[in-house]
Formats: C-alpha cells, structure tokens, sequence
C-alpha cells in the first residue's frame, strides 16, 4: 500500500531496511557461502523446498527440542515475500518450521526473489487456498519486540534478530 | 448524582491523573501519532477502511450461518467448537478440558475476551496454574492488577515502577533497571513456565469461516509459542471475530497494527489453523527429532456469545460487534489520554466503544461508571478502522442510563418519543445543560442582572452543591441585546438584489446571547463580499441535550431547526454556521435524528463560516476589506475537534495564508472543554489536565506572543483560563471594523 515507486524487489528492500533488518542476495552458486557469513553457529534449520539449494551440512536439519534449545540460528523457507511491509511468509511445517523460526535469537528466512510479491492482498489470496487445505503460516515482519517494559526491546519471546536471504535462481521453476 | 458521588468521582480522576496520567498519555501520545503517521502513507485509506466496515456489516449479518460453517470446517478439520452462552458456561467448558487433560499449568497470550470470562480465576479453583505469556498481561498478573487498555494492558506502568515490582517480587540476583533487563528476565522466566505447560490458550483476533484458521496478532511470539508448545490448544473468541473467508483478512491486517499500536504492521500475524501441523515441543523427550513425531494435538475453539447475538438484535448496538479491537478509540481519546482505562473502561473493556462492550455484555450499570466520560469531540470517528460512531453509540447508552427506572417505556423508540419528555429521575446537572438554550434566553432577557446574581458566591456554590457546576470556572456573560435583535434594528447593507449571494447566518445559542460580537463580525465580512445576510429565528440545534444523552429533546430541536431551515434551502439559500458544533449537528447527528431526505438537503445546504469565506474568495470575492494591507498578527490557532473530523479546519487556514498571515496550528485532539464537560465539578481537573497539552502549545516560544484563536466557543473559554490572553474566533480576525489587525 506504500506509495513508493520502484518494483517490488526494491520496495522489498527498502521496507526491510525501514525495519533494521538486513538482506542479503544470492544464488544458488553462492547460497552456501553466504549463509556461513550470516548464521552464528550452532545453526538449526528445516529442509527447503526449492530444488536448486540446500541446508549446507553444517546446519542441523534435523531439530529436536534440544538442539532447538541450544540453537542460535534457525533457518527457514519463506513462500512468499511482500514488498509492501518486508514480510515474510512463514508456513508451519511437521518438521518443526514455525519453533524454528520462533526460539533462536537468529532467524534467517530464505525467499525465492520470484516470491515476492507486491502487496499483502496478493500475498493473502495466494494463502487462501492453503489454509483451506489445513495449512498454517506466520506473516513475520522484523524481529519479535515489545514495548511493554518501558521502551522498545527486540526479542521478546522469539528472535532478537532476522536476515533475509533473497535467492535469485533466474527462472527456476516450482518443486 | 449526589455531591458526595461528585466528590468522589473527582478525587478518584484526580487519583489517577497523578498516578497513572503520565506513562498512559506517553503511551497514548505515541501510538496516536504513529497511526497519524502511518496512515498517511496508505494509498487510499479511506478506501480499506469501507472495505473492512463492508466485511464487518457482512460478517454480522450473516452470523448465525458462519457460525455453523466454521463449526463445520473446524470439525473437518478434527478440531472441537463449543459455543457458549455466557462466562460461566464458556469456563465450565475450559475446566473440563483443562482437567481432561490433567493439566497443572496453562500458557495464555493475551486475549480480552479471556478477561471478559474471567478464567483465569475459574481455572484457579481447580488448582491450574495460568500464566499470562504477554510480557504486558504478565506485569499486572505480578501485580495483580487489571489492564487498562486494550492493546498494550500495562501502558500506565512505567519502566521504573515494573523494575521496582519485579525486584520485589521476584528478588534477583542482580536488581533490574532498564527495559532490555526486564524484557530479558521475562523472557527467560516466561520461557521456562511455557516448556512445560499441557494447555496452551489463545484468543482470536479473526477466525476465517471457510477455513476455520484463526489469525493473531502479536509482536512478542508469546502466542504463537503458546498456540504450538503444548498438544493442546484452546482458542476463546467472541462470536463476532468470524469473517467469511481467508482472503477477508487482508484489509484488517493492513489496518489493525496502524490503527492500534501506529505500527505499519506488528511483527507477527499468525494464520493459524488448528490443530496445526506443527510437532509438539516436549522437552521431556529431548532427542526426539520433530520429523520423527507423529503428534496428536487437540483444538478446541470456544466461540462466546455472552450477550453479543442479543447485540445483533439490537438496532443501536449491532455496531459494536464491528469493533475489532485495536485501541484507535482510545489512543485518539483525549480524555483517555489523561487517565486511561482504569478510569475510561468497565468491567472488562476500556476506552471509547468500551461503553457498547459493556453495556452489550455486562450490562449498562458497568457502562454508566465511565460512559460521562465520552465528550461527543468525535475525534475517534476518523480513526476507527470499521467506521464506528462511536460518540453517537455512548449518547445511545447515555440515554438509556438516563431513562433507567423509567420502566423501559421509551426504550429503543426514539421516534415515537413525545418531545421534551425526558425522564422524571434526569439527573439535574443534565437537565441544567441539556437546556442551555432557556438559561441563555433568561439570562439575556435579565441582564447585567443575571451575570452579577451567577458571580455571587452564594449562587456560585449553590450552583456547585446542586447541579456540580464547578466555581473555579467562569460563567459566559450573556448580552443583553441579542445578535438577532441587532441585526433586525441595524438591517442589511447589502441590498438582496445586487447580492451575489443570499446567506442565513444560524444564530446559534452561544453566539445569539453570549458572544454576539463573533456574529457581528459574521455579518460584515459576508457583508464585504457581497452577501446578503438573514438571521432568522432559529432555535437551538440540539448539541446540548445530545451532549447530555437526551435524543428525545434533541431529536424535537432537529426537527424545529430543519422546519425554520427548510424554507430557505428551497429558495436557494446557504446556510451558514459559526459554531462547529452546530455545524456538526447538521452534518453528522442529524443523520440520526431527521428524515433521510431532510437530512441530506440540510448537510449539502451548510457550511462552517471560513469554509464559506474560502468558497467566496476562490469564487473570485474581493479581498481588499478583509485585508489590513500589511501582514496581520501572527496566530495560534486551535480547530475545533469536530471541525476537524469533518475535515473543515483546512478552510480557516487557507483563508489566513490567502490572508497573508503567519500561523501555528495546535495538532492536540481536543482542548478538553468540550462543551459542559470541563464546567462540571468531577471532571474539572481532568478538563484541565487535557487543556494542559493544548496550552503547552500556545506557550512554546513559537507561539506564545501570537494572537490566539480559535474555532469553538468551549475552546475560546478553555484556552482563556489555560492562558493569560484572550482567545477569538477567526471571523473576528477578519472583520473589517476589526482592532485586531
């Protein structure tokens, strides 16, 4: 709904710089390399969906409540991004996917650059049938925070931080 | 109300401006400004805003069938939906559940429809330990007390005050100072008690028809942590959060951070639909990959009528089931502003529409403790995402409250009220300014008699002791000759047939008896445009009695006014207004009051005095008499807060800059007058401490030379007892005989 010019990946860039929260752009060559520049270890992920990368070994993707306990970084896929508001769409997963994002201070969310999208009506009519079809997500924007202390504090119940990992794999199609 | 009540209700305002006032008007402050700030960067507001009062009106509409269906989709989908009658029936229910499951604790995120039942206490008759995960809902469960808002529950804590509770409460080994140390501490302490929690319990902001998914909104994650932790998931929500579809969420997503917190969006809006797929997080089995669960959750929603569907049935209060929740009422509320919900709220609910909520579900006696509280400013129209009247809604209960012991015999039938029968038991401080009007006549007719006779200290506290008319404030002076009595002797300078427009200059009350010399000026500046002026005899639009709760005597005033009104509007011509207030009877109240028709021609027929100006001078009116030649003074002006719902204070301003002077304008929401409110005893210092922001900005070294002036009549008596200057109306800057230029 801004009324800021540009495409939506430069709007999308712009609002998460709005929120603090950095991003970095990649492509499947560089994914791995990146993500060692961004994650603080020990880093917790669940498998992404997109076939032309994946968790590098270093990233346990198989969590349990301890390692989810010890995890500074969690790593997840974003399905869709919003340009508007710099959110990430986050859907809950059987592999743990929503308490991954949730508990470490560190969230990383990978989003493909075709998935973003402009606005949150298109992001959310593109989530109807998904959760008529028993799925659930989490709009996250920024950080978790409270101001219910007396100021602004980042991290109240989930992370202190977020880095966006932009993929860019020119073309490539859906799993 | 008795002088005893009076007194007590004043030392308990006074209680709270000093104690709470100060962290509750930062707060508000802060989440109003950022909802001015964010709004203004939506491409069409106004735009979402229909949408989401179309899916509102919709959604109540068509309630008992999307309760069947989300009932349906839940159960599909191996959930449970219990539709309770009331608190008692909704907690019974809990309890089962909670002891189903043996549970010995519940993790609950914030949900004021959890407050509404009380269940934390139900639930502590069993022996479960319930604790709130919201960091907020948190610091008043330490501190047993309630919350006083509907967003932000602990807003009139301040930092210092939660780290001294904490400290003493939980004795650290390092005391707590800054709110990065809370934050962390209740986070870590928090965590722990969600571990190894067995229910998990949840509000709903929204709960979609055709997917039976419910949103939250959060920023902390304390909800979705207690949504997913536990295998058992409790969701407590009024009948009213269904909307039909998912794609429905998409306009109140956009506007509910804004509207409430003045946040773009909050950092988490889940979509969740139970029982969700997500693993259970049991610690107890640590080394369990979550691929490798294969988990049972159980979902129950609990969906509460408690007095909502009788709401729906009820013509006036149906509105409210539009509400969603997100404090723009409040935070936009200057009186809210001064001393919060713990002052401005019921049973359960605070703030603005709080009045509808509890007169709706806990009846109208918890309504009538604070709904006096509701100046009719309107200032929280504009900011209410679903389009609410949320002052004609508390002149709706006021009414009902004054009619109480009446035996319901008027009740809901306003229409078929015969005029001017307002209920033997009316309190007399409502009767006194509901019927402003007479007082005006007879204390015209009888001065200067009658201003000395007021300012005598006998009458002064005879005043005060029985209708609680405070003696600290000044009473209006009423002028002998009235404005329609000058005109009539003085007559017209402009002849109708050279006139360019014919123009009916309502003489409201205040202007006709007290300050008659704003209508003077009224006259010669349409004058010096080449308008021909009638002042005809028009009585009063029924602002006081409305303000008061009285429709019936409003409603007959209306009609009066539109049948002297009528006439004139079928001749072609304007009307024109000096008062705001009267101006916004017009346009506004009388949409409840007159015919639709009647209405209409009336609203599109009116104008505010400087808007009319404006409309002269772009129409290619002649300036020169308005104008001094050199600069005028510089000028503090203060809108009127309904001037200012209606959009109507740009016009003053840009006939000043057309003018060629120099202006500051006050951005507070009201000056805290606002009409009898700030004369009447309990609520004089509360009228002042919301005058206090507007005088700050009159005294700022930008503006405290300036000439102060101002729209209202409440706001020119405020302004002159918050400053040592008198305030004017802006006609009056512009009157060609005018010393002030």
């Amino acid at each position: 709904m801004s009324v800021d010019p540009g495409s939506a990946p430069e709007r999308f860039e712009a609002a998460l710089a709005d929120l603090d929260v950095p991003v970095t752009y990649t492509d499947p060559a560089g994914f791995d390399r990146t993500l060692e520049t961004i994650a603080r270890e020990p880093a917790i992920g669940t498998s992404l969906p997109f076939p032309s990368v994946s968790l590098p070994d270093w990233v346990d993707d198989d969590p349990t409540p301890a390692s989810l306990d010890s995890a500074v970084t969690g790593i997840t896929a974003a399905s869709i991004g919003i340009a508007d508001y710099g959110s990430v769409v986050l859907p809950a997963t059987a592999a743990g996917s929503e308490q991954v994002s949730l508990f470490p201070d560190l969230h990383v969310p990978i989003v493909r650059a075709e998935d973003v999208v402009a606005d949150m009506s298109t992001a959310i009519a593109r989530l109807g049938p998904d959760l008529r079809d028993g799925g659930s997500a989490i709009v996250a924007t920024g950080p978790s925070a409270t101001a219910d202390m007396g100021a602004l504090v980042k991290g109240a119940h989930g992370p202190k931080d977020v880095h966006v990992v932009v993929l860019e794999t020119r073309g490539e199609s859906d799993e | 109300m008795s002088e005893t009540d009076r007194g007590a209700k004043a030392d308990r305002i006074r209680h709270l401006l000093e104690t709470e006032g100060e962290a509750v008007e930062a707060n508000t402050l802060g989440f109003n400004q950022g909802r001015y700030e964010s709004v203004a960067d939506l491409e069409d507001y106004e735009a979402l805003k229909d949408e989401a009062r179309a899916i509102k009106e919709d959604a109540i509409e068509r309630l008992p069938e999307l309760i069947d269906e989300v009932t349906e989709t839940v159960e599909e989908n191996g959930g449970t939906v219990y539709l309770a009658d009331d608190a008692a029936d909704a907690n019974r229910y809990i309890r089962d559940v909670a002891s189903e499951k043996d549970a010995g604790r519940v993790v609950k995120s914030k949900s004021m429809t959890s407050e509404e039942l009380e269940v934390n206490d139900a639930l502590a008759e069993d022996g479960v330990d319930v604790v709130e995960t919201d960091l907020g809902e948190w610091v008043l469960q330490v501190a047993d007390e309630a919350p006083s808002h509907i967003v932000a529950p602990a807003i009139h804590k301040s930092e210092d005050e939660i780290a001294q509770l904490f400290n003493e409460q939980f004795d650290p080994e390092e005391p707590l100072e800054t709110a990065e140390e809370l934050t962390m501490f209740a986070r870590e302490r928090l965590g722990e008690l969600i571990r190894d929690a067995d229910v998990g319990m949840t509000g709903a902001n929204f709960i979609t028809a055709d997917s039976g998914s419910i949103m939250l909104v959060t920023s902390e994650g304390n909800a979705r942590k207690s949504a997913v932790v536990p295998d058992t998931h409790v969701a407590v929500a009024g009948v009213e959060k269904i909307v039909p579809s998912v794609e429905d969420l998409a306009p109140f997503i956009e506007l509910i951070g804004r509207s409430g917190t003045g946040q773009d969006i909050t950092s988490y809006i889940s979509l969740l639909t139970p029982p969700v797929e997500s693993p259970v997080v049991d610690f107890d089995e640590p080394d369990v990959a979550f691929a490798d669960r294969n988990d049972d959750r159980d979902f129950h929603l609990v969906l509460i009528d408690n007095g909502r569907m009788a709401m729906r049935d009820d013509e006036q209060l149906r509105e409210t089931l539009y509400c969603i929740r997100c404090s723009a009422c409040a935070n936009s509320c200057a009186n809210f502003q001064s001393v919060g919900g713990h002052a401005f709220g019921g049973e359960t609910y605070t703030g603005g529409i709080a009045t509808g909520w509890e007169a709706g579900v806990h009846g109208q006696e918890s309504a009538a403790e604070f709904n006096d509280l509701c100046t009719g400013c309107t200032r929280c129209v504009n900011a209410c995402p679903v389009k609410i009247d949320i002052p004609w809604l508390n002149t709706v209960v006021r009414d009902r409250i004054n009619r109480e012991g009446d035996d319901g015999q008027f009740e809901f039938v306003y229409e078929e009220l015969v005029p001017d029968e307002e209920p033997g038991g009316l309190d007399p401080q409502k009767r006194l300014f509901g019927n402003y009007e007479t007082l005006a006549k007879l204390g015209s007719a009888t001065a200067p008699l009658s201003n000395w006779m007021a300012g005598l200290g006998p009458v002064r506290s005879l005043l005060e002791r029985v209708v609680g008319v405070d003696s600290r404030r000044d009473l209006p002076e009423f002028q002998r000759e009235t404005l329609r009595e000058w005109y009539e002797k003085r007559g017209s300078r402009v002849d109708p047939i050279d006139a360019d427009r014919e123009v009916v200059l309502y003489p409201d009350t205040y202007t006709n008896y007290v300050d008659v010399d704003r209508g003077k000026a009224a006259v010669r500046v349409l004058e010096a445009l080449d308008v021909h002026v009638r002042i005809p005899d028009v009585g009063e639009s029924g602002r006081a009695p409305l303000s008061q709760g009285l429709i019936a005597t409003a409603d007959e005033q209306a009609s009066r006014v539109y049948a002297a009104l009528a006439e004139h509007i079928d001749a072609g011509r304007d009307v024109v207004v000096i008062e705001p207030s009267d101006l916004a009877m017009f346009r506004r109240e009388y949409e409840n009051l007159l015919p639709e028709r009647s209405f209409e021609r009336l609203r599109d027929g009116s104008y505010e005095i400087l808007e009319y100006v404006y409309g002269l001078l772009e129409n290619g009116g002649d300036p020169t008499e308005l104008r001094d030649g050199g600069e005028g003074p510089p000028i503090a002006y203060h809108a009127h807060c309904q001037q200012r719902t209606l959009g109507l204070d740009r016009y003053t301003t840009a006939v000043f800059d057309d003018l060629v002077y120099d202006v500051v304008e006050s951005d507070v929401e009201c000056c805290g007058m606002a009409g009898s409110f700030g004369y009447k005893r309990e609520y004089y210092e509360l009228s002042m401490d919301v005058g206090e922001r507007l005088a700050e900005q009159f005294t700022d070294p930008r503006a405290e030379d300036r000439l102060v002036v101002a729209s209202g009549t409440s706001c020119e008596e405020q302004l002159g007892d918050l400053l040592d200057r008198d305030a004017v109306h802006p006609i009056e800057v512009l009157d060609p005989r005018s010393r002030l230029r």
